[in-house]
């Protein structure tokens, strides 16, 4: 695997903005399954603005964050959001672009029902409002998707799919961005798009990011922190100084770079 | 009194220059289909979509062991004694589900086999079974003025649950990930939407019969799944073969003297067929 030279500028050059006031804490997050722990004592704090990387083995508990941050799973420890008003709302808006989405080839869906199904009151089989309409527009629109909105979600390639869904993670625009190895099933060049845009985006509306990936290499140039999680936190820190940890390296064989 | 509120109807329907409306049952039996076929046409949307096909004929033959409930508890209407068991059986087989423990068609075929052999053994006590079965095939031409208000007030109830939870139901089939990060669990969408469907098909059974109602609630909704391209063009789509199909199949029944419920399921057939032959031409 290629990776960029050590010294590379995390974000083309661009320094992300960053309110510096919100913030996302998990603190002391344990998680247990049949006795074992899948989790343990993660601390982490997740900036607005800020893209954070999770990456890890398989098993390495990195789904099992992300369910603890949505409230799915029963844990230990606290998970506290800090708005830029030093609020602490109950229910910060989290927007969620899942692992292996496919929908049916045949299914009679379109991407609009996709947004009305999420957003709308009125069901989705009796028609679309003009307004989920528009809500939809915008949202698509961030992700450059809105030529997209009256195409079966099954006749999606994979890449346009990925910006359909970031689209309806954006819609409303969420405190969190929280995304689960989103690229299974996109090609390269789609990969780089994306990272760009979820890069652009991030400064845009100035919402933190999690992102789980594989993707050693483009994280290391679109990512602002690393977190190598291996059931506890083992490093975290720039991309280019996780990438150097030999315990790092060990996992996932950069052995071809030192 | 009951058949006061249907005078209007009577009057409307036999103005038509039609051998069949000159029949009162006939009426009656127009406006059940007018009611039930919508029904059922709705719910097949969600059947299709959420590949509960076995389900709701598990359901449909529960009402065997329904009936022979009903039998034996002296009910001089097995329809409560129907529903009841109906319900039972859509909260085990939800139960078998959630614990994972078998795959759910395993699951359904188990409890399905069961439940026929339980009903069939019931009822055949003493060589009493040809009694019950007008019950496989229905009888539509049977239909009371008293039966079509309950069917009336039925629809109603789900029509308006079925919109209440539609929107969970679709987002929780397309992606249960999303649906539980936006705080929309349709664990009990699910559950209720089975209940609905478990009352209506047992509801509609004795007038469309065992052997073909799951035909109706499937065939309307895979016709439409050829044709649109969204969900309302698959809802009304759906109706709309439903309802034709329906009408259609009473008419035809009544002419050609055969059974209503499996002519309806002909001619949804017919429709299905020539939407393949347009999907197979777009």
């Amino acid at each position: 695997m290629q990776l960029p030279p050590d010294n590379a500028p995390a974000h083309h050059g661009v320094a992300p903005h960053r309110c510096g006031e919100c913030c996302t804490t998990l603190k002391g997050i344990g998680v247990r399954h049949n006795g074992k722990a899948v989790l343990e004592d993660i601390d982490l704090h997740l900036h607005c603005g800020e893209l954070t990387a999770v990456v890890g083995e398989n098993g390495a508990g990195k789904t099992t964050l992300i369910k603890c941050l949505l409230g799915e799973i029963p844990h230990s420890g606290e998970v506290h959001f800090l708005d830029a008003a030093h609020r602490r709302p109950d229910s910060p808006v989290i927007g969620y672009v899942p692992q292996h989405s496919s929908f049916d080839k045949d299914a009679p869906v379109s991407v609009l029902d996709l947004f009305a199904a999420s957003l709308a009151e009125r069901p989705a089989c009796l028609g679309v409002s003009r307004a989920v309409r528009d809500a939809a527009l915008e949202g698509l629109r961030r992700t450059g998707a809105e030529d997209l909105i009256d195409r079966r979600v099954g006749t999606l390639s994979g890449g346009e799919l990925q910006r359909v869904l970031l689209g309806l993670a954006l819609t409303p625009v969420p405190n969190i961005l929280v995304l689960d190895e989103p690229m299974s099933g996109v090609d390269h060049s789609g990969r780089e798009q994306f990272y760009e845009l979820l890069s652009h985006l991030r400064r845009e509306y100035d919402f933190a990011v999690l992102l789980v990936s594989h993707d050693l290499a483009a994280l290391a140039r679109f990512a602002d922190r690393m977190v190598f999680l291996d059931r506890r936190i083992v490093c975290e820190g720039p991309p280019a100084e996780v990438l150097r940890d030999p315990r790092v390296r060990e996992a996932f064989s950069l052995h071809s770079v030192a | 009194m009951i058949e006061s509120v249907f005078a209007p109807w009577h009057a409307a329907v036999s103005a038509l220059p039609f051998e069949w409306a000159r029949y009162g049952f006939m009426r009656l039996a127009l406006l059940a289909v007018l009611l039930v076929s919508p029904l059922l046409g709705a719910l097949g949307t969600v059947v299709v979509a959420n590949r509960m096909a076995f389900f709701s004929e598990a359901i449909g033959h529960a009402a065997f062991t329904g009936i022979a409930l009903g039998v034996l508890l002296g009910l001089t209407d097995p329809l409560w004694s129907m529903i009841g068991f109906a319900l039972l059986l859509t909260l085990a087989v939800t139960w078998f589900r959630r614990r994972g423990g078998l795959s759910s068609d395993t699951a359904i075929g188990l409890v399905m086999a069961f439940t026929v052999s339980l009903g069939i053994v019931i009822l055949s006590r003493g060589g009493d079974f040809a009694r019950y079965t007008n019950f496989l095939i229905g009888d539509m031409l049977a239909i009371t003025g008293r039966d079509v208000a309950v069917l009336a007030v039925l629809g109603l109830v789900v029509f308006a649950l079925f919109f209440f939870f539609f929107n969970r139901l679709l987002l929780a089939t397309l992606s249960p990930a999303i649906a539980r990060s936006r705080a929309k669990r349709a664990g009990a969408a699910e559950l209720a939407f089975a209940c609905l469907l478990a009352v209506v098909v047992t509801c509609a059974l004795p007038w469309i019969g065992i052997l073909v109602i799951n035909a109706l609630l499937i065939l309307p909704a895979a016709a439409a799944r050829n044709l649109a391209r969204n969900t309302a063009q698959f809802f009304a789509w759906t109706v709309a073969v439903s309802v034709l199909a329906g009408i259609a199949g009473l008419i035809v029944s009544f002419y050609a003297s055969t059974a209503t419920g499996a002519t309806i399921v002909l001619i949804a057939m017919g429709f299905y067929l020539l939407t393949l032959v347009r999907r197979a031409a777009s």
